[in-house]
């Protein structure tokens, strides 16, 4: 068993997996790691199951110090992390000597960085996972849902570890953010249609694991008023101001707005290193595609 | 009975089965729902049930977007509505009092019913559990007494107490959890409506039907149930 205490930390630093499944029907939440893809990455280092417990650190103002001689790897966003004194760059697994410190200083890019551990951090699985939903009360170390706590520990019990190196795997900043287009879509206006997908949306400061806001051209809907139903992870959600969400992990299960689309998981892990006050734009894709060059991403972690 | 189906997101589609909400859907959702259930298997993520939808999440490392569709008309050719007796019929007793339901004043200059004759019909029907939604075991339950019929407040409140029972619109609903909330409040419950230990979680399921049964302060008390006024917690 390894242990590192939690010298500093905020309420965005979270225990984190792949999320909950299998309750959504309960009113319960999916949860999990934002950047499903980073989480992925930072567990494959190791040698993990993709989904292993991890912390999802945002912004920066997380440290701890090793109690123990730790083995732990990271990746995602470049918070300015040092051990000590030495910078340490995401996309890789290194070594905590009992004493050292490692601390997450401020985004120099991207916005969430995931850090993970042999066998993934100890955590009961609540309703099937540990992701921490702090509203709902569920995940985390404590089960309870709170975010890890300066004070706090976190332990891992797995042995080994794989060591692995990765190449920068490239997440394409640049490039347009896909959207697999919803039912509703022909009830937007042609002007609001035409401005969806060739104008460039501003991230708004009103962003959360909830959702993220895109400021730009207000979107008409003229369609009927909708009745609650499933809200799908991604889905952007007009409300009558017209100023689009993005819906993330957190969100709630149902929801009665009308719905441009979804953003694809792999968007979704672009969007997720995104800070507010920059720029996305959305360009629109068909399921099938989509799905395919899901399938495809996939295999890098088996085959790299 | 002729399901639609919608592309929703890469890995989701929504079965859509009715265009308004009523009280008659159920016995139809539930089937659909236990046919989806087994035509998937371990293929299905996570089965979410509206009003007049289900939105089916499957695993997209198993199926493509094409066999899940061909799944669900498969799962839902020549579906027949559920016999009676599908969900589980619960009693939630109900503490209505001025003092964690103030808004029992305001349904009642609305309707122009005295606050007893409110309780009576609100307490008199036997509701649908539609669907959960907004936080866990929170269900939505209709319909209400169209007299009752109220919209939510103009500003939500910051905190509303577990247990509360609120009205929005035709529907009525208790928090599970303390949480913010626009419904009118005009009573609590001493029921855990959700509870992590318990087979299932959610004390309500969508399909189910329940009952609110008025007891009195010391009841609501013996029941477990916390009397705290709403403005003291706040």
């Amino acid at each position: 068993m390894s242990r590192l205490l939690i010298e500093a930390s905020t309420p965005l630093c979270l225990l984190q997996d792949a999320g909950r499944f299998g309750v959504r029907h309960l009113g319960v939440t999916q949860g999990g790691a934002l950047d499903w893809v980073s989480m992925s990455w930072a567990n494959w280092l190791l040698g993990n199951a993709l989904d292993a417990p991890v912390v999802e650190i945002t912004l920066g103002g997380f440290t701890v110090q090793a109690e123990d001689y730790c083995l732990l790897a990271l990746a995602g966003a470049d918070l300015g992390a040092y051990i000590d004194e030495r910078a340490i760059s995401p996309g890789r697994s290194f070594i905590l000597q009992k004493g050292q410190r490692l601390r997450f200083t401020q985004p120099f890019s991207g916005a969430r960085a995931y850090l993970a551990a042999p066998g993934g951090f100890d955590a009961p699985a609540v309703l099937g996972s540990c992701a921490t939903v702090v509203r709902e009360e569920l995940g985390g170390v404590d089960g309870f849902g709170k975010a890890l706590a300066e004070g706090g520990r976190l332990v891992y019990s797995g042995t080994g570890g794989a060591m692995k190196v990765l190449s920068a795997p490239d997440l394409q900043p640049g490039k347009p953010l896909d959207v697999i287009v919803g039912a509703q879509i022909g009830q937007f206006s042609g002007q609001s249609l035409f401005d969806a997908f060739n104008t460039a949306w501003a991230l708004d400061s009103r962003a959360d694991r909830m959702g993220m806001r895109l400021l730009g051209a207000p979107l008409q809907y003229q369609g009927p008023s909708l009745i609650s139903e499933g809200i799908p992870l991604g889905a952007i959600q007009v409300p009558p101001d017209g100023q689009p969400i993005v819906l993330l992990n957190d969100r709630q299960t149902i929801g009665g707005y009308p719905r441009l689309g979804a953003l694809t998981p792999l968007s979704l892990a672009r969007l997720a290193q995104c800070l507010p006050g920059e720029t996305v734009r959305l360009a629109p894709v068909v399921q099938q595609t989509a799905h395919q060059q899901h399938i495809d991403f996939m295999k890098r972690f088996t085959t790299t | 009975m002729k399901p639609r189906i919608e592309v929703v997101a890469i890995d989701c589609l929504m079965v859509r089965l009715f265009d308004a909400i009523a009280e008659t859907n159920m016995p139809w959702m539930l089937a659909a729902t236990q046919r989806l259930r087994s035509g998937f298997g371990a293929a299905l993520v996570d089965l979410v049930p509206s009003y007049t939808t289900l939105m089916v999440h499957y695993d997209l490392g198993a199926v493509n977007p094409a066999q899940a569709r061909a799944l669900i008309e498969q799962a839902l050719a020549g579906l027949q509505p559920q016999a009676q007796g599908g969900g589980q019929c619960h009693v939630l007793p109900v503490w209505y009092d001025l003092s964690v339901g103030p808004e029992l004043t305001l349904l009642s200059q609305r309707s122009g019913l005295a606050i007893d004759e409110v309780i009576r019909r609100h307490s008199a029907h036997e509701y649908q559990v539609f669907a959960l939604g907004f936080a866990p075991g929170f269900a939505f339950m209709g319909l209400v007494d169209e007299v009752l019929a109220t919209p939510r407040l103009n500003t939500p409140r910051k905190r509303v107490a577990a247990g509360s029972v609120g009205i929005a619109e035709r529907q009525t609903a208790a928090y599970p959890m303390v949480s913010p909330g626009g419904w009118n409040l005009i009573g609590r419950t001493p029921a855990r409506l959700f509870d992590r230990g318990r087979d299932g979680y959610s004390l309500m399921q969508p399909g189910d039907t329940v009952r609110f049964e008025a007891v009195e302060r010391a009841e609501f008390i013996k029941l477990g149930g916390d009397d705290t006024p709403l403005e003291a917690q706040a």
